[in-house]
C-alpha cells in the first residue's frame, strides 16, 4: 500500500510521511472529528494530538509485532483491541495530569479509538510493516496530525479569544470573532488550510514537471471512517 | 478571405454578455449606494468604498492564485461588494467590513470556482460570516439623518483593527434625532409590539442597514433591470407576494400579534434581497416553475423566520437556504423537452 513500486523506504522517510507528505489532516484528510470538535484553542489541540501520537506509535508497534501472530479474519477486531487499550491508558493519564483538560476534551479523548488514522495506520502499514519502521511512521503520523491540529487551533484560538495559549495578545479591547469558537469556525479554517496546501502542491507540482501534469496523492491509503 | 461570410442562423445577436449585464446592475445599484450616502452620511461612503475595495483585491488574489487572469473586469466581484455594503450597518467598523468583503469572495465564490460556480450568493455569504463573528455590532444602528453626518464620522468606523467598536453613545446624542432606540424596526416589533407608519418606510426614515432603507428606490432600480432584461422580474414578485400572502394570513387570523403585510413587505432587506440577491443568476434555478417555486420559499421562509425564530431578520438564511435548494427545484421542474415521451419527465430524459 505505502510506496510499493519504490524499494523499501528508509527509516527517516517512515517518519516524515506524515509529516508533510502524507499529512493526515491536510493530505488525507482523516481524523476529522476530532480535528473539528477539539481545536477551539491551541493547548486543546496540542494535547489531542498528542495523546493521539502516543496511541497511535504503541499501538502500532504492538500490531506490528504480532502481525504474524493474528489471523486474517479476526485483525480488525483484534487492532482495535490494542487501540482501546492504549486510548484507556491516555484518557486516564489525562485524567490524573489535568481534569480541567480533561474535562475540555470531553468524549473526543475516547473517540481516539474511532479515528480513523488509528485503524488506518495498523491495517495500511503496521500489520505490514517490521516494528521499528512501523513505529517511525506513526509517530510521524502523529506529529504530523499534531501541527495540523495545532495549525486549525492556532487561528482558531487567535481570531476567537484573541490568544495563544491562553496568553493574550491584542490586550483587552480585542473583539472576539464569535464564529471562529463556534463549529463553523473549524470548517472554515479547516477549508481555508486545505486551500493552501492544495495551492503549494499545485505549484509544486507544475515548477517540477510540467508535462506529468496532475499528479495526485495518494489519498486513499487506509480505510475512511 | 471572401466577400460572402456564410454562416448558420441566428443571424442577429443581441450584444449581452457577462460584463454587460454585471455593468448595469452595478449601474442600478449606484442610486441605492447615493441614497445611502445621503441618509447616513460620511460613514455609509466610506464603508462602500472599503467592502467593495476588499472585494475587488480578494477577487484579484485568487484570480491570480488560481491562473485565471483578470476577473475583476466583468463586475461581479464589485457587485457583491456594494450588495455587501448595503446590508451592513453604516456604523458598521471599516475592519470588520473588510473582513466581511474577504469572506464573501473568499468563502462564498473563490472556493468554489469563482463566477458561476458559487452555490450561495457571496455577498450574503460574507454578511452571514460577519453575523456569526461579530452579533452584537452587526445589530447596532445609528438614526437616519442625523445633522452632522456629513462633519463627521460615526466613531465606530474608525475602529482599529481587531479592537472592539468604539462607543457611539456621544454622537447618536449629538444627531439630535428625537426617540432614537437603536433598534430597527422589525427589531421594535419583534421585542416591544411596535409597528412603523408606511410612509416612514417609503421615505427611508428609519433605522436599518445601510441600503436597504428606501423601498421605492430599489423598486425603481429594479424596474429598470428587470425592463432592460438583465433581471428575471418573476422572482421578486414570488418573494414579495409570497411573504405579503403568507403574512396577510397570519395577519388575518391572529391581528394583534402579527403586524399588516405591507409591513413585512417594507421592513428589513426584504425588498434588497428580492430585487437583487435572490435574482442572482448563478444561485437561482432558470426553469419557468422552478422559479415562482424558488422565489415563494425565500419569502415563506423569510416569514418564518422572522416570526417564529430567534432573529429579527430573515431575508438573508432564507435567501442562503433557497440558494441551496435551487439545484434540487431545477431537477424536479425540469419542462418536457420539445419531441419526447410526455411520460418522461423530472430529470429523467436525457
Amino acid at each position: 500500500m505505502s510506496t510499493p513500486e519504490k524499494k523499501a523506504p528508509s527509516n527517516m522517510d517512515e517518519l516524515l510521511d506524515g509529516l508533510w507528505k502524507q499529512n493526515p489532516i491536510f493530505v488525507m484528510v482523516l481524523g476529522m472529528c476530532p480535528t473539528l470538535a477539539v481545536t477551539v484553542s491551541a493547548i486543546n489541540s496540542i494535547s489531542m494530538g498528542l495523546a493521539t501520537t502516543f496511541v497511535l506509535a504503541a499501538s502500532c508497534l504492538l500490531v506490528s509485532l504480532l502481525r504474524n501472530a493474528i489471523p486474517k479474519e479476526v485483525r480488525i477486531a483484534s487492532f482495535i483491541v490494542i487501540i482501546a487499550t492504549f486510548v484507556t491508558v491516555v484518557d486516564y493519564a489525562i485524567q490524573a495530569i489535568s481534569l480541567d483538560l480533561y474535562e475540555a476534551l470531553g468524549a473526543y479523548i475516547k473517540l481516539i479509538v474511532a479515528n480513523c488514522i488509528l485503524l488506518g495506520r495498523a491495517e495500511a502499514h503496521a500489520a505490514k510493516t517490521p516494528p521499528i519502521p512501523a513505529t517511525l511512521n506513526a509517530f510521524g503520523m502523529g506529529i504530523g496530525f499534531t501541527i495540523g491540529l495545532l495549525a486549525i487551533g492556532g487561528v482558531r484560538e487567535i481570531l476567537g479569544a484573541g490568544k495563544l495559549f491562553g496568553i493574550s495578545l491584542f490586550g483587552p479591547h480585542f473583539q472576539p470573532w464569535v464564529v471562529m469558537v463556534l463549529p463553523p469556525g473549524g470548517f472554515f479554517v479547516l477549508a481555508c488550510w486545505l486551500i493552501v496546501f492544495a495551492w503549494f502542491k499545485q505549484n509544486k507540482a507544475n515548477k517540477s514537471k510540467p508535462q506529468q501534469g496532475c499528479h495526485t496523492t495518494p489519498t486513499t491509503e487506509g480505510s475512511r471512517a | 478571405m471572401s466577400k460572402i461570410e456564410l454562416r448558420a442562423a441566428p443571424h442577429v445577436h443581441a450584444p449581452r454578455s457577462v460584463e454587460n449585464i454585471m455593468f448595469n446592475v452595478v449601474l442600478a445599484l449606484m442610486p441605492i449606494c447615493i441614497f445611502s450616502v445621503w441618509q447616513y452620511g460620511l460613514s455609509s461612503a466610506v464603508l462602500i468604498v472599503t467592502v467593495t475595495a476588499t472585494c475587488l483585491a480578494t477577487e484579484r488574489f485568487f484570480s491570480k492564485a488560481s491562473g485565471k487572469g483578470n476577473t475583476l473586469a466583468d463586475w461581479s466581484a464589485t457587485i457583491t461588494g456594494l450588495l455587501l455594503a448595503l446590508t451592513l450597518p453604516p456604523s458598521f467598523p471599516l475592519w470588520m467590513g473588510a473582513v466581511a468583503g474577504f469572506a464573501a469572495i473568499a468563502l462564498g465564490k473563490a472556493l468554489f470556482g469563482g463566477l458561476g460556480f458559487n452555490p450561495f450568493n457571496p455577498a450574503l455569504v460574507g454578511r452571514a460570516f460577519v453575523q456569526a463573528a461579530f452579533p452584537s455590532t452587526i445589530a447596532s444602528f445609528v438614526p437616519a439623518f442625523a445633522q452632522q453626518r456629513f462633519t463627521s464620522f460615526v466613531p465606530s468606523t474608525w475602529t482599529a483593527p481587531l479592537m472592539i467598536p468604539t462607543d457611539n453613545t456621544g454622537w447618536i446624542k449629538d444627531a439630535a434625532v428625537d426617540a432614537f432606540t437603536g433598534a430597527t424596526p422589525l427589531g421594535r416589533w419583534k421585542f416591544e409590539n411596535f409597528t412603523y407608519t408606511t410612509h416612514d418606510f417609503l421615505s427611508g426614515a428609519v433605522t436599518a442597514s445601510a441600503g436597504e432603507t428606501s423601498a421605492i428606490l430599489i423598486l425603481l432600480c429594479g424596474g429598470y433591470l428587470a425592463l432592460r432584461k438583465f433581471m428575471d422580474w418573476r422572482i421578486p414578485v414570488a418573494v414579495v407576494g409570497s411573504a405579503a400572502l403568507l403574512a396577510w394570513i397570519l395577519h388575518l387570523a391572529v391581528p394583534g400579534r402579527y403586524p399588516e403585510p405591507l409591513f413585512v413587505v417594507l421592513s428589513g432587506g426584504l425588498m434588497l434581497g428580492a430585487v437583487f440577491m435572490a435574482t442572482d443568476m448563478a444561485t437561482s434555478p432558470v426553469t419557468p416553475l422552478g422559479i415562482w417555486i424558488y422565489g415563494a420559499l425565500i419569502g415563506v421562509l423569510t416569514v418564518v423566520i422572522r416570526y417564529f425564530g430567534g432573529l429579527t431578520e430573515g431575508v438573508m438564511y432564507a435567501i442562503l437556504i433557497a440558494n441551496a435548494a435551487s439545484p434540487l427545484i431545477e431537477q424536479f421542474t425540469q419542462p418536457r423537452a420539445y419531441g419526447t415521451a410526455k411520460t418522461d419527465t423530472a430529470g429523467g430524459a436525457k
